[in-house]
């Protein structure tokens, strides 16, 4: 057995409860770590990686048992290690970034009292030298004013600075592992580059070992090592991030690579004076005394896609609003084909409402949970068309066949017995069930895995092209962007930055802020990180970058 | 002194749990469970152990020393019998519930803790003898008979009577009769409260969430008002002014009372229904609804309601309880169901007197238990049944 290996799992099981029987997560998954090193690992949700994160720490969550198999860390074995010998080592040698920083950290203790806490019951550190080494950590992660930020409390600062200041949370008994589990799913891409930059700095200071837990490949391109391919608790493969980006061996592997690949073929311009579909005039509007859009106005024309793209809190989803007419603009108009749009839903004649759609972001929310798919589809079938009976279970089944679900076998199901993807296009039918000419789209892809979301996108692309729908595709991914968008819309603070045809976006020169927005994609070239941090400097990118701007 | 002996005891417990755990882990190698086991816990073993023994050992002697040792004991040996009956009665439901009947209802036995099964059979016998309360009861609820104050037993050397097993009262009520009339008369109307209160809080309630606005200010603010008012006084309050309208038309008071808990508990469902519907009204599915034109009843009752009835089903079942108790407690203070409908609360009233014989006639002393005892066993059922629904739904996050 060598000796520099940290963390060796061998042939690991483990198993979920559910109805009574215990299933399993993990077949029988080998893992070993050096010291200093960083794993990745990804896979699709439900594949087990962070039941495999949580294990290299001998921890399970409730209705979760390790059924065979042996976790060493450091020679101690963590599968039968007891509650006091496992106190000793958490938090202490290894440490845990949750995905939600945000629900993670307690909302009542200010950040450096819980930063504190773990040094001082460790017995690493008395309670200021602990607090003077978190200004010290928080300083290196650059979060801003590190004097002072730790007297803040979690709801004071930002998702990136929370995340960051988690991640020094984590460091502060200089631990030897950690375990990132999506550490930066949660945040816009600018936000993201931060906290990524932050965090691989820090790990590469310390030499800390650390496993990093995502679902995205060019983020795991950036951080890790190597990396460990999951599909259902098995392992696929294993390789250093270099061999594996490069050749891929397994089917699997290459089809996950190959879903950024996607991309429609780019339509001719829009006419000069052809009527747009929707267009939306000098809007301006808010909730109460804030404001969240100014002087909006964009056009969207039939059978093309307008992508409406900019971070969180950027008025994306207030336009959409606006036009669904569920907040009625405070000036300014949205027109239907030419003809104004009342500005209130409760205005608007049955028609109206029939021709815009719209998809929801989480289809969980998106479904009632208590009704089945046939009626689900089929109540705004009857509602517009006034089928009913066996016509309208025709409809329904002529719709579940456009989103490529048998009716057969799904028809009489609820929302909870099928997957995110199949959920999502179950929203889809509910919105062609009107038989609309516009739908908006929001942030339709970005809940789901990436083969997932690539199958969603092909799906819509090809309505689009058959039906000859108008989208608006909310969404702060541009990956999405560029697989889809004819044109793109850029926002920022309730403005509209830029807009364009999509070639022209994605061609300098751009606006400042597009600019911002692009280079912080990751991509997925190891090397993407380094040059970019060299290429902008460390103090100009993310938010920093933005205020910058100003 | 006292406090020495308990100052033993207590050590003598302590010494015992840790000796248990040290025998736990020899015995078993040290498991984790023995060996991550905090002595708090051993001690609370050894304290449940002993209790245990005290119990059984009262037990025994309650069935075997003379009549005024065992006369002291005499409730805590109906209250181990009681248990042990009703335990296995709910476990023989349950049994036979899973293997009797369609196959869904033979999967929801399968999951159903023992106590669910006692709670769910003793709401349906209670319904049983409600509804059939004429064929069953052996005397009519206002029928006087000749024989008065005959103890409970059926045992003619204590004083009781076979015809009357469970004796009669002071007038020469059979007090089995006034029971289980009892069952159709304060039940029969706690349902009957229980569903108009929440016909009216619930569709308040969902209305308020769905319309909100000044409409919701409005009846919050009045529900507010009402609820700031304790309940039972309020009610009370209430009667008096009910019972002066209703003049001598009995039964013009029991609708008025009826009415006047409903007003008052609909309040308390008036507030989940508005919780629990704000939860749901900002769902994405309720907007998409609303953007595709609906119209308020679709919304409330196809879109609100089948995600709303966890909370309210388990919220039926407590309510329930409380005006059931109400009611118990109005008639008690005499301005509830009037004589000579037999009632619960009115019986507990009329017999507290033989409570203080218990120490040496504990037989006669049960006579005003007895209808306390039914109040108390449907009032447990009801909230078994409504914590396994609460478990089994999870839908109670509030």
């Amino acid at each position: 057995m060598s000796d520099d290996l940290l963390l060796k799992i061998r042939d690991l099981h483990i198993e979920g409860r559910s109805d009574e029987t215990w299933t399993p997560i993990i077949n029988g998954v080998d893992l070993s770590l050096k010291r200093g090193e960083v794993l990745g690992l990804i896979g699709e949700s439900g594949a087990g990686k962070s039941t495999l994160g949580l294990a290299a720490m001998g921890y399970t969550r409730d209705g979760v048992r390790i059924s065979g198999g042996t976790v060493e860390f450091d020679g101690i074995d963590l599968v039968h290690a007891s509650a006091g010998e496992k106190r000793e080592l958490l938090g202490k040698r290894i440490a845990y970034v949750a995905q939600s920083a945000a629900a993670s950290f307690n909302p009542a203790h200010r950040l450096i009292d819980q930063h504190a806490e773990g040094p001082v019951t460790h017995g690493v550190q008395n309670r200021s030298d602990s607090a003077e080494d978190g200004v010290e950590l928080y300083r290196r992660l650059r979060l801003p004013n590190p004097e002072e930020i730790g007297f803040r409390y979690p709801h004071q600062v930002s998702g990136g600075q929370l995340q960051r200041a988690m991640t020094a949370m984590a460091m502060s008994c200089r631990p030897d592992l950690i375990i990132f589990d999506e550490p930066t799913t949660a945040l816009d891409v600018t936000t993201q580059i931060e906290v990524l930059a932050a965090i691989r700095d820090i790990v590469e200071q310390f030499d800390t070992a650390a496993i990093y837990i995502t679902h995205d490949l060019a983020v795991v391109a950036q951080m890790a090592d190597r990396i460990k391919v999951l599909l259902r608790g098995d392992e696929v493969e294993t390789a250093d991030t270099r061999v594996m980006l490069d050749t891929p061996q397994e089917d699997y592997t290459k089809s996950l690579w190959a879903v950024r690949a996607f991309q429609r073929p780019t339509k001719p311009a829009v006419l000069t004076g052809a009527v747009p579909l929707v267009s939306v005039r000098d809007v301006t509007a808010g909730y109460g005394k804030t404001t969240v859009l100014r002087d909006v106005s964009f056009d969207m024309h039939d059978g093309r896609t307008v992508a409406v793209v900019g971070e969180s809190g950027s008025g994306k989803s207030t336009a959409a609003r606006c036009i669904t007419g569920l907040l009625p603009p405070r000036s300014g108009e949205v027109l239907f084909r030419g003809e104004p749009l009342p500005a209130d839903y409760r205005k608007r004649s049955r028609d109206q409402l029939r021709q815009i759609q719209m998809i929801y972001q989480m289809a969980d929310t998106a479904l009632n949970p208590r009704k089945k798919i046939g009626e689900i589809i089929g109540r705004p079938v009857q509602f517009y068309t006034g089928l009913t009976g066996r016509a309208r279970r025709k409809r329904v089944e002529e719709l579940m066949e456009q989103i490529e679900l048998p009716a057969a076998t799904f028809h009489d199901r609820l929302p909870s017995e099928l997957s995110g993807g199949q959920k999502q296009r179950i929203g889809i039918a509910r919105a062609l069930a009107a038989e609309p000419s516009f739908i908006i789209c929001d942030e339709v892809t970005s809940a789901l895995d990436q083969l997932v979301a690539e199958g969603i996108l092909k799906l819509l692309a090809e309505l689009q092209d058959r039906l000859g729908l108008g989208y608006m595709f909310i969404t702060h991914d541009l990956a999405t962007v560029r697989a889809i968008a004819d044109e793109v819309v850029v926002m920022k603070e309730g403005r509209v930055v830029e807009q364009g045809p999509k070639a022209e976006m994605f061609r300098p020169p751009h606006h400042p802020y597009t600019d911002l927005l692009l280079s912080s994609v990751p991509e997925m070239d190891p090397d993407w990180l380094d040059d970019l941090l060299e290429e902008r400097g460390r103090a100009n990118i993310g938010d920093a970058a933005i205020e910058n701007m100003d | 002194m006292m406090l020495a002996y308990i100052f033993a005891a207590l050590l003598a417990l302590l010494a015992l749990g840790w000796a248990f755990r040290a025998a736990g882990r020899a015995v078993t190698g040290g498991a984790p469970y023995f060996r991550d086991m905090p002595l708090s816990i051993g001690f609370g073993y050894a304290l449940g152990a002993a209790l245990l023994l005290w119990v059984g050992y009262a037990y025994v002697l309650a069935r075997t020393a003379p009549p005024e040792v065992a006369n002291k004991l005499f409730f805590l040996r109906v209250a181990v019998e009681g248990l042990v009956l009703f335990s296995v009665a709910g476990w023989l439901f349950r049994l036979a519930g899973r293997h009797i009947g369609t196959a869904a209802s033979r999967k929801l036995f399968r999951a159903m803790p023992v106590t669910a099964a006692f709670g769910i059979l003793t709401i349906l016998v209670y319904a049983f003898v409600a509804i059939f309360a004429g064929w069953l009861a052996p005397f009519g609820q206002a029928e006087i008979l000749p024989q008065a104050n005959v103890i409970p037993g059926g045992n003619p050397a204590l004083g009781g009577d076979p015809a009357f097993p469970l004796g009669t009262d002071q007038i020469g009520r059979d007090i089995l009769s006034r029971l289980i009339y009892g069952a159709q008369n304060t039940v029969g109307i706690a349902f009957i409260t229980t569903c108009i209160a929440f016909l009216l809080g619930g569709s308040l309630g969902f209305l308020a969430a769905v319309l909100g606005g000044w409409l919701d200010q409005l009846l919050s603010r009045m529900v507010d008002v009402l609820m700031a008012i304790p309940s039972l006084i309020f009610a009370l309050l209430l009667m008096t002014i009910a019972s002066a309208w209703a003049g001598s038309e009995r039964w013009l008071l029991t609708v008025y009372m009826i009415l006047i808990i409903a007003v008052i508990d609909s309040t308390r469902v008036y507030r989940l229904a508005r919780a629990v519907g704000q939860n749901i009204v900002v769902m994405d599915y309720i907007e998409a609804a609303k953007l595709r034109g609906e119209r308020l009843p679709y919304l409330i009752f196809r879109e609100i309601l089948p995600n709303a009835t966890a909370p309210l089903l388990a919220e039926f079942g407590l309510r329930f309880c409380f005006v059931f108790l109400t009611i118990a407690a109005l008639s008690f203070l005499g301005v509830g169901i009037q004589p000579p409908l037999a009632d619960w609360g009115t019986m507990v009233r009329d017999l507290a007197a033989f409570i203080n014989y218990a120490a040496f006639a504990p037989l006669a002393a049960s006579t005003p238990l007895l209808a306390a005892g039914a109040i108390a066993l449907l009032t447990v059922a009801v909230n078994f049944v409504v914590d396994w629904m609460l478990y089994a739904s999870s839908g109670l996050k509030e």
